[in-house]
Parts: C-alpha cells; structure tokens; sequence
C-alpha cells in the first residue's frame, strides 16, 4: 500500500467511524428534538478545538450473537478541545449507537478520558444521553460505572466536573451527574431517575410519566438534582460556556480577571429595601446593583428560592453569593435551602472563590415536617460549610438576622472576614415580638390592658435590640455602612483578602452532616 | 424605601414566623407539604409499597399478639405483618394477589 493509500484508508474509516449508528438511528435521533452526540460537542467547544480519540475502538462483547455487532466508537465520543481557549476534556454518549448503552470498552473511554482531565488539571463535561447498562454485557457494564463513580469522587474539589443530562439517564448511570458539581438539564430531553415509570407501574401500580417523574422541571424544582435548566439545547451550551467563564480550571488556580465594570444604574441600591421587615423585596436587584455590569449568573434558580445562590464579579474577579431572598418563604433557612447553599459554599472554597454571603432572614422555618425531615442536621450543613471555607468570606446584613439563622449565615462567630451591617440591620436572638413576648411576659400579663402593654413592649424592644448597633458594640459587626458604600466595601475587604491564609488542623477530611 | 403600606404589597401572601408576620411569596412545595397526624396504632398500615400474597386473619376474628395477620411482598422478599397487641379485627382491606402503595390502609383492629 502506498502511503496515499494508507491515507484514503483512514479518511474512509474516520467517515465510517464517525456516522455513529448510520443515518437511519441518526433520523431518529433528530426527530426527537435532539441533537447528535457529535453536534453538541462541537456546538460547546470553540471552533476547530476539538480532538476526538479512541474512535476506533470496538467492544468486547462476545455473547449474545453481539461479536457480530459493530458498534463505532462503542456509543461514546471523547476528546479534547478549548472554551474560550482554555482546554477541557469533554464526552458525549452517541444514543445513536446501541442507545447509547454502556459496555466495558465505553466506560473505559470515559475513564480515560476522565483520568486525562484529572491528571491535566483541566475541567470535565460529560454528556448524559444512554439507555444505561448494557444487558448483553453483564456485570463488565457495572464494573464500568463503578470506576467512573470512583474517579467523578477522587476528582471532586480538584477539577470541575460539569453533567449534561440530553436524554434519559436512568439507572445506576444517574449516580455520575449526582457525584458531579453542576448538572445541566433541558426541557422535554433530559429525564434522570433510579426506576423508570413501567417498573413503577408493575411494582406499585402507580401510573406516572416520565416527564413527571425525572423531567428537567422536577429536577430543578422539585428534587434538587439538577442545577440549570433550558429551553433548549443551543441555550444550555450557552450556559455552559457562561460558567466555564466564571470559574477557575482547577483547585489550584483561581478565576481569569475580567475587565472591571461597574454596575448599571437603573439598579439604585438606596431604593430596592423597604425598611419595615415585613415587606418583601428582590435580593438579586441587591445583587445586581453590587455586581460587574449589574451580571448575576444564578445557579439553582428553581429550587428552594428562598435562598439565591450563584456567580457575580467584582472587580474582575468571580465572587460567590448566597443570599437570602426576602420575596420567597421570607428568605427562611429550611432543609432544601440548607442543603443548597451549603453546597454552594463548599464549591466556593474547594475552588478559591471568594463567598459574598447578604442576610436578611427570619430564621430557621417551624414546622413538624421540617423537624422530621431533619432541619437540624440539614440546617447544619450551613454552619459546617461556612466554619470550612478559608477563601474570603464577607457578611453585609441588609435587614433580619434573627437566631441561628444569624450564626449561620457566615456570622463573624464562624470566622467571617469581614461583617458589615446596613443601618436597617436588625441583629437580634429572635424577631422584637418574639422577644417582647418573652422578656416581658409579666409585665404584658399584669398590665390592665396587656395587648396595648405588648405592642409598647415590642416598640422598645425594637427600639434598643432591632439595630445594628448593639452587635457592633461588641465587635461582631465590624462597621455599619450605607447601602451605598456597599460595593467600594466590598472591592476593598476583597483586595485585603487576596493572600488570606488560614492554617486548618490536620485531617483526612471532616465528617459533615452529608 | 420607607413605605409602610400593607396595599402596595398587595399580591404577597402572609407567611407566620415565629411571631413575625412577613408578606412573602410561598412555594409550591411548601404548600404542598404533609400534614402531620399521629400514628394510629390500631391501623396496620404499609411501609413499603408491595404485593399481598396471603391474608390469615378475617375482620371479627380474635388475634394475639405477634400472631401474622398477612404477608406482604415487597423488593422480592416476603414479610410477615404480625399482630401488635391482643385484640379483634375490624375490617381487612385487602386480598391476595392485590398491589399495595405506601401508607394504605391493610387491615383495621378494633
């Protein structure tokens, strides 16, 4: 064979090789709305980036008549290629070939591929579209999803690991998006469960599909799974690529410096609080009026919104908020909104960005069902999360801080760096009614006409605990600012934190309340 | 802002904290939460969805305690649901072969 032989040879078995499952699965893959495994890699990284391997290999399978199979790529695409042009390692399950199930040799890819990210210190997307195990396979496609369990697990809190959900992911297959730091699913596309509807259907005789039962909605807003939702699969790669942007590549590094903008006008911090506690009002227009160019890239926008959790810049620089939200729920801490930012925090820490976090909330939500569901070893989460982080931790209380809720929410007590307060902070043990209820019991019980005795005692309790000034008094707050000084408090307290360093005692790791 | 008028919040809902009372949005899955009730000893319920295979008692039949009343399959094992303390059957709601879901309502002592 002549060298341009050879050369034909290999166009002609990349050109093979790269149809996936031929043009008839393909057809079927389109007219569920959805696109090839191909197309979507190529749609995420930047132009001509990407570099496929292992595109020739082939499955092991022997029985079932399946050594008579060709399978190209054995249903997986891996590879490398740059966003913005930093490098990632990517792949993407090809549901056109064999449904995209997993085999021995498919999971080998993806670990190799997984491997190579770890060890390159660079970010890892995988895209989850695949039937699951593949029967024919047996416990070899197990064994595959047990060694990418164990690498998504060795490398958290060293690389970013990002989940693409873009068609069913069922199974133990699901347990790599869950062991993953982001999960992106998309509307009508992504369905994600441990048992599908027609198991529950035998077993149980319950009747759901699956849209209602693992759907992108339910696991944004009901479950928790999953972290962003889209329209569609264009707007998911975008938002993809939006958080690449903001974080850094790896856990030694921190997040490229933008060009520093200030916020946009229309967003006046003197006028988004009303002063009364009571009153409900937007935190992310609070946000928003800190942030670069007024940008909020929220995370987990669906789920417990009584908290916002997401990315923002200052000065260049990618910050973390978690912040309470006045508007849902009156921005309480429970189980779900626990979990969230907890979550968040430890994500913040493991990747050296600094965590912004802006009180105003009443505490920790009562209820029988939030006690039986474990508020106390959720909520604790949140202590454990804040007491964790050594990045740069700043505190602005805007309104309520309330009770453990005030402990919680990176209270100087938990280490904060910094802890500023508004003058409409109100930092009390609880609520003024609360409180004056108890403090003053006798008084409202014997007064000739206790409700008027109340409503006086309420007012002077406000009066002298419902301010800022009595925890500035000792210290806990380190000064009270204007709404307006806000953003100049921050950009400093940021640059004096730059080169924080704090020594941890030594240990394997720590043992949160998971 | 210093507005202290309930009006101009108008659509929010009220929500009872403690003893504040904080106009606010509620999600749905609040709303939508259980209420408690306290377990009723006499109403042998589900615990895990399953499968009767057999019911050994009737309803106005006396059973002694740790006496099996049925077995139900549940992820391919079979368990016995035994009687817990003396007393009479009320009313048995179930029968062989029939598929339960959680927390229903089996058999009723009374």
């Amino acid at each position: 064979m002549s060298l341009k032989r050879n050369i034909q040879d290999l166009r002609k078995r990349k050109i093979e090789a790269q149809k996936g499952g031929g043009d008839v699965a393909i057809e079927k893959q389109v007219a569920m709305g959805k696109l090839t495994a191909r197309e979507r890699i190529l749609y995420i990284l930047d132009e001509n980036s990407f570099h496929e391997y292992d595109l020739f290999v082939e499955h092991l399978a022997r029985d079932f008549d399946m050594d008579k199979k060709v399978l190209h790529g054995d249903g997986v695409i891996t590879g490398t290629g740059t966003i913005y042009g930093l490098p990632v390692c990517i792949y993407a399950q090809d549901f056109t070939v064999a449904g995209g199930s997993l085999g021995l040799m498919h999971a080998r890819k993806i670990t190799k591929i997984m491997d190579h990210a770890l060890k390159m210190r660079v970010p890892l997307i995988g895209i989850n579209d695949s039937g699951g195990a593949r029967i024919q396979e047996g416990v070899n496609s197990l064994a595959g999803y047990g060694e990418i369990f164990f690498r998504n697990t060795i490398a958290s809190g060293v690389i970013p690991q990002i989940s693409v959900i873009l068609g069913p992911c069922a199974g133990g297959a699901v347990y790599s998006p869950a062991l993953t730091d982001f999960v992106f699913v998309v509307e009508n596309i992504s369905k994600m469960f441990i048992t599908g509807p027609n198991v529950i259907k035998t077993v149980l005789g319950e009747e759901i599909s699956m849209e209602e039962l693992g759907g992108a909605k339910v696991h944004c807003e009901i479950s928790g799974n999953a972290h962003f939702y889209a329209r569609s699969e264009q707007d998911c790669f975008e938002q993809i690529k939006k958080l690449i942007d903001y974080i850094p590549r790896n856990n030694t590094e921190k997040a490229q410096k933008k060009e520093p903008r200030e916020p946009l006008k229309k967003y006046n911090i003197d006028n988004i609080v009303p002063s009364n506690p009571r009153y409900p009002y937007d935190i992310k227009d609070i946000i928003k009026s800190i942030t670069d160019g007024s940008e909020f890239f929220e995370i987990m926008e669906m789920y417990a919104p009584n908290i916002v959790i997401g990315f923002g810049r200052l000065d260049g620089k990618t910050c973390g908020f978690v912040a309470n939200q006045p508007k849902v729920l009156a921005g309480v801490l429970d189980c779900d909104s626990s979990d969230k930012a907890a979550r968040f925090i430890r994500y913040c820490d493991s990747f050296n960005i600094p965590i912004i976090t802006l009180e105003d909330m009443p505490g920790y939500l009562p209820g029988v069902d939030q006690e039986h569901m474990g508020v106390i070893r959720h909520g604790a989460k949140i202590l454990y999360a804040y007491s964790e982080a050594t990045v740069p931790k700043i505190t602005v209380i805007i309104r309520k801080a309330y009770g453990g809720g005030y402990i919680a929410m990176n209270s100087r007590h938990l280490r904060a760096d910094f802890v500023f307060a508004w003058p409409t902070a109100e930092i009390a043990v609880m609520g003024p009614e609360g409180a004056a209820n108890i403090v003053f019991r006798k008084e409202i019980m014997e007064a000739e006409d206790p409700e008027a005795m109340r409503k006086q005692k309420i007012e002077e309790y406000k009066e002298k605990f419902a301010n800022p000034f009595v925890a500035a008094a000792k210290g806990y707050v380190d000064q009270v600012i204007e709404p307006s000084e806000t953003r100049s408090m921050l950009l400093h307290a940021l640059d004096v934190s730059e080169n924080k360093s704090v020594q941890m005692p030594r240990k394997k790791h720590g043992i949160p309340p998971f | 802002m210093d507005v202290n008028d309930d009006n101009i919040y108008g659509e929010y809902p009220t929500l009872l904290i403690g003893s504040g009372k904080y106009l606010t949005n509620i999600t749905s899955k609040f709303q939508n939460r259980k209420k408690w009730e306290p377990h009723d000893p006499k109403k042998i319920l589900t615990v895990i969805p399953g499968t009767v295979i057999d019911v050994l008692v009737k309803s106005g039949q006396m059973v002694k305690k740790g006496e099996t009343l049925l077995i139900l399959e549940a992820m391919k094992m079979q368990n016995q649901i035994l009687m817990p303390f003396d007393g009479k059957i009320k009313k048995v709601y179930i029968k062989p072969d029939e598929k339960v879901p959680k927390n229903y309502l089996m058999i009723e002592i009374a």
